[in-house]
């Protein structure tokens, strides 16, 4: 097994140049959508994430740029109406995407720029997995990674009303759901993310997930230095963490940075919809199905007797004969 | 000439006397109600396979979960044409009657095999009723529902917070449906002479006697006097 690629823990990490095999096995899927058994994982991979300080983006949009270069990708050319966004929102063509916040601090009287990269959080409790109905259409890596498999997505869309992110789009041609796959491409192979890398001034990082939280701990020590008393760490603990995780200068108000949700977690509606009532609900259908059956099969019919038929013949005749004498 | 119609529908009649033969669906009702149970047996089939993870093997017999994503919802419509024909037609006979209330408290006595005991009835029996109003509002409830959460053609005609009620919705709605179709189909085969009015159009006229008196007197008084001999 030393043979394999081995996983990056930086986002510069390069690959060796001689080719290695995948690092990332079908056998280190630890959970996927609609599947309730999978195989005990043979091993434990390094738990990874990108960490995306917000205080040191400049919004250039080169790991926009990155992503759709790697991920070869067509975002369609829009039109400009006037908004820093480019383009408009997510789309199945653009894995990440800088939104763009104007904000009137109050306390400082002050106009800032909050400038958030949005894409898939990769929730260690993933709503959009939980949600698909598909087997195998989306799965979770021992890593941390959860990614969409196209071959088994049905394009149904159930990701996107499982997601506490508003992260999956579904495509209107090939008619699956995509969405920012953290480079398991790359990673499997030993590389950090094409976004990470391409990032000019290290807003993004990449590394295990225990390295970037420390590395988030310094930079939010920063902050608070600068006066950003509210500076912190996007780990959200409602979804269990994530491993794409962000420094805020207003950690105490997410949601100032385009609507990041202060306290994301899967709907209680989805837990319900997709909970044990599920399995109840096709016990009653079978059970009524089988007890039907039993009971046709069983029990004595509701049949016609020969009275009915002469009683009914008499009803017709003698109405007839009224009929007739009318 | 012939007295109103309280218990019929066009097109019921007296077809035979001897022995009796009773019309009780047109050509056209019955293709329009088996276009419309044609079209519900694939949507449960299609719908349930998204259900539960243990039925997502049939999507195959649609030709994968692809086709079967896609095709669910267009027979949704289908489905809701089709059974806004049968409403149509049907719904005035499905009003409740006084009689219905005596009818249900003592359906033990039809369960029994006491038909004799229960009240006389007209084209359609409380059981009946419940199966047409009962439908009616789920394929209501399943086609505004479907609509909200039909990512190829409506991604964005609810917001996500609605979406997830509405996939909840309906797939309740779509168990409520199951248990109709159940209770439906098993009354019309236990009930013995009945399928025939949806294959050939017409029943017994003991069945009618039976099941639906009321029914059958109004059609009897309604005979042209020249159909006897
Ligand atoms: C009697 C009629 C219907 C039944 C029994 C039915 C049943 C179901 C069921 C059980 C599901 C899966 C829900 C889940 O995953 O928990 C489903 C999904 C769905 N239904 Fe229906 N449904 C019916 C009518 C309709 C109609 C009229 C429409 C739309 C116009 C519709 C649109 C959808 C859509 C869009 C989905 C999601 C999967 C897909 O995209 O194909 N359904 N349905
Ligand atoms: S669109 Fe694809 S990934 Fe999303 S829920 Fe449906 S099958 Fe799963
Ligand atoms: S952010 Fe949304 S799409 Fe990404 S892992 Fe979490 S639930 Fe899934
Ligand atoms: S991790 Fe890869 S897929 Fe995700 S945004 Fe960055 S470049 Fe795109």
């Amino acid at each position: 097994m030393s043979e394999r690629a081995p996983e990056p823990v930086t986002a510069a990490a390069n690959p060796p140049i001689q080719p290695l095999p995948s690092n990332l096995l079908a056998s280190d899927v630890i959970r996927a959508s609609a599947t309730a058994e999978l195989p005990a994982p043979e091993r434990q991979l390094t738990q990874v994430a990108k960490l995306i300080d917000v205080s040191k983006c400049i919004g250039c949009k080169a790991c926009q740029s990155a992503c759709i270069e790697w991920n070869d990708t067509h975002p369609d050319v829009e039109e400009n109406v006037g908004v820093y966004e480019n383009p408009h929102d997510l789309t199945p063509d653009m894995f990440t995407l800088m939104r763009f916040t104007e904000y009137e601090n109050p306390k400082t009287n002050e106009l800032e720029w909050l400038i958030r990269k949005d894409g898939c959080m990769h929730c260690a409790d993933p709503g959009c997995l939980k949600a698909c109905p598909a087997p195998g259409a989306i799965v979770q890596y021992s890593n941390g990674i959860v990614d969409f498999i196209s071959d088994n997505c049905i394009g149904c869309g159930y990701c996107v009303t499982g997601c506490p992110f508003n992260i999956p789009r579904v495509s209107k041609t090939a008619h699956v759901s995509k969405k920012c796959t953290l480079c398991s491409d790359r990673v499997a192979v030993g590389q950090g993310p094409a976004c990470a890398k391409a990032c000019p001034t290290k807003a993004i990082s990449f590394g295990t997930k225990e390295s970037m939280i420390e590395l988030a701990e310094e930079r939010v020590e920063d902050l608070k230095s600068r006066g950003y008393d509210n500076a912190g760490l996007y780990d959200p603990q409602g979804v269990g963490g994530t491993h794409v995780m962000y420094v805020l200068h207003h950690a105490d108000q997410p949601s100032l940075y385009a609507g990041l949700p202060d306290d994301p977690q899967i709907s209680p509606v989805v837990r319900g919809w997709k909970g044990p009532a599920k399995t109840v609900g096709l016990a009653v259908a079978g059970l009524a199905a089988a007890g039907a059956l039993l009971h046709g099969l069983f029990a004595r019919a509701n049949e016609v007797t020969p009275h009915d038929d002469e009683e009914a013949e008499n009803l017709v005749d003698g109405a007839g004969h009224r009929g007739r004498e009318a | 000439m012939a007295e109103k119609r309280v218990y019929s529908a066009p097109g019921d009649e007296i077809e035979a006397k001897h022995p009796v033969l009773v019309g009780r669906y047109r050509g056209i009702t019955r293709l329009n109600h088996w276009v419309t149970a044609a079209c519900m047996i694939v949507l449960l089939i299609s719908g349930f396979s998204f259900f539960h993870p243990s039925l997502f093997w049939m999507t195959g017999l649609f030709g994968g979960g692809q086709t079967t994503r896609w095709l669910h919802p267009i027979v949704g419509l289908v489905l809701v044409a089709s059974f806004l024909m049968l409403f149509v037609q049907m719904w005035k006979l499905n009003l409740p009657r006084r009689e219905d209330v005596e009818w249900s408290l003592k359906i033990g006595d039809m369960l029994k095999g006491d038909e004799d005991k229960l009240p006389e009835l007209g084209k359609y029996n409380a059981g009946q009723k419940f199966v047409f109003w009962g439908m009616s509002a789920l394929i209501a409830v399943l086609v505004t529902t479907g609509i909200m959460i039909w990512e190829e053609y409506f991604p964005h005609i609810v917001s996500i917070p609605v979406r997830r009620i509405a996939v909840a919705v309906h797939a309740l709605a779509a168990l409520g449906a199951i248990l109709i179709f159940i209770v439906h189909v098993y009354a019309a085969i236990w009930t013995r002479g009945t399928i025939r009015a949806m294959t050939r159009g017409s029943v017994t006229g003991g069945w009618a006697f039976r099941h639906h008196r009321k029914w059958l007197r109004e059609l009897a008084g309604r005979q042209r006097p020249d159909t006897s001999k």
